[in-house]
């Protein structure tokens, strides 16, 4: 049993669904559906309202799975292996930490442990809890602050640079050394492609497109 | 271009964290319905907060040039890097191409960065109507490329990582990466801390 809404309740409603406010210039628009492949462009600014979302929660979901997926081969296995003089070097993303902090880098490990590993390994273990609720329907314990700590924590993912680091420290290494991009490296290759699959997704859709019910 | 309301001519206030639409209470302690984040028309100190992270970002960015970011030592032979000779032994030795990314990521961006948001800054600041929309494209560029510039900070770290063999061949982190990492981190920073609808507030006290 939903409790009749308030006055209040009824006027932010009504706002939600019809308006539409610029990011960047704070210019108002009344929105409009968007057919497949629509983009929505301020007409003062130029920046994009709006895209069309062709992809379900369950899509999401199942999107956020397979990044699990491919984030733990890309942690686990080596992502390259060095040869010199018959010796051989691997290295995983945590080997890769852990020198820094030993050869007196410590805040190059922090931002790197952080970015690589924590950040990106929070941002889909929020949504994946909040997809496998939302998908019923329902909003997870906590979805607020959950959905605000996705917010900040958005930017501060770089797992694609990661991606082009790798790449140029093979062509680097290439001149003096036998150099072989492991299995960890293809992970990361197919991350990078997930991960900007994921930024034409608008996060903050899930505010609507989850609905708050009554307690 | 008049023809297009604005949210505080209308009364209205959208949520910087999930976008809602709200009505301004004037209330100095609003907060958003929807994700409970507090309403400002404008990000509040935003062009102090800005300037600040820039000016300590630029201060970082000077021993981040300077000082060298690695050190190559190979049977004896000690060779420091610094991130523009990095470049400079990418073009001659290896591959040109990827040093022309390497030299965008690392040096061009952190300039652009800079330069961008000190304009914007200036023009706020001038309050002009000089350009709005060339700024803004601007703005949006640097907040989408921003980030690259770890690039650098990355090579060095696998690298460090990669290359331990002893006597014969080693690379270490020199401080130059720190101060680097540390002035992606402030530039971005930065550049979240500007509130863009400032570049279309003529004329106007708003802050």
């Amino acid at each position: 049993m939903n409790p009749p809404p308030s006055g209040i309740e009824h006027a932010r409603n009504a706002l939600v669904s019809t308006l539409l406010i610029c990011e960047h210039c704070d210019t108002v628009y009344r929105r409009r559906p968007l057919a497949c492949g629509d983009v929505a462009r301020c007409a003062r600014c130029h920046a994009v309202l709006e895209r069309h979302q062709r992809i379900s929660l369950n899509t999401m979901l199942a999107l956020v799975l397979t990044v699990m997926v491919v984030f733990v081969q890309a942690n686990v296995w080596p992502i390259m292996t060095l040869g010199f003089n018959g010796e051989q070097i691997h290295t995983t993303l945590w080997g890769i930490i852990a020198m820094m902090w030993q050869e007196h880098s410590q805040v190059v490990a922090v931002l790197a442990a952080a970015t690589l590993f924590f950040f990106p390994l929070c941002k889909m273990l929020l949504l994946g809890w909040l997809l496998i609720y939302g998908r019923v329907g329902r909003r997870a314990p906590g979805f607020r602050p959950l959905m605000v700590t996705l917010h900040y924590l958005a930017p501060w993912t770089m797992s694609e640079v990661f991606v082009l680091g790798v790449l140029v420290s093979i062509v680097k290494a290439h001149l003096y050394f036998d150099v072989t991009p492991d299995a960890g490296a293809f992970a990361y290759a197919a991350l990078a492609v997930l991960i900007t699959i994921f930024s034409g997704i608008d996060l903050r859709q899930l505010w609507e497109k989850i609905p708050e019910t009554a307690p | 271009m008049s023809a297009l309301p604005r949210a505080h001519e209308l009364g209205l206030i959208g949520c910087h964290i999930c976008g809602l639409v709200c009505r301004d209470t004037q209330m100095p302690d609003a907060a958003c319905p929807r994700c409970g984040g507090s309403l400002h028309r404008r990000a509040p100190g935003s062009r102090a907060r800005t300037w600040a992270l820039l000016i300590a970002a630029f201060i970082l960015y000077i021993p981040a040039n300077f000082l060298p970011i690695m050190r190559t030592a190979s049977l004896g032979d000690v060779d420091d890097n610094t991130i523009l000779s990095g470049v400079v032994e990418l073009w001659v030795k290896g591959s040109p191409d990827l040093a022309v990314i390497v030299f965008t990521a690392s040096i061009v961006v952190p300039m652009l960065k800079f330069l961008v948001l000190g304009t914007l800054l200036l023009s706020v600041h001038c309050g002009t109507n000089w350009a709005r929309t060339q700024r803004a494209k601007l703005y949006r560029l640097v907040e989408f490329i921003g980030y690259w510039s770890m690039l650098d900070v990355f090579v060095v770290s696998l690298l460090t990582a990669l290359v331990q063999f002893g006597f014969f061949s080693q690379v270490e982190p020199l401080p130059g990466v720190v101060y680097f990492g540390l002035t992606v981190v402030l530039t971005m920073l930065a550049s979240m801390s500007f509130d863009p609808r400032l570049i279309w507030d003529c004329k106007e006290e708003d802050d």
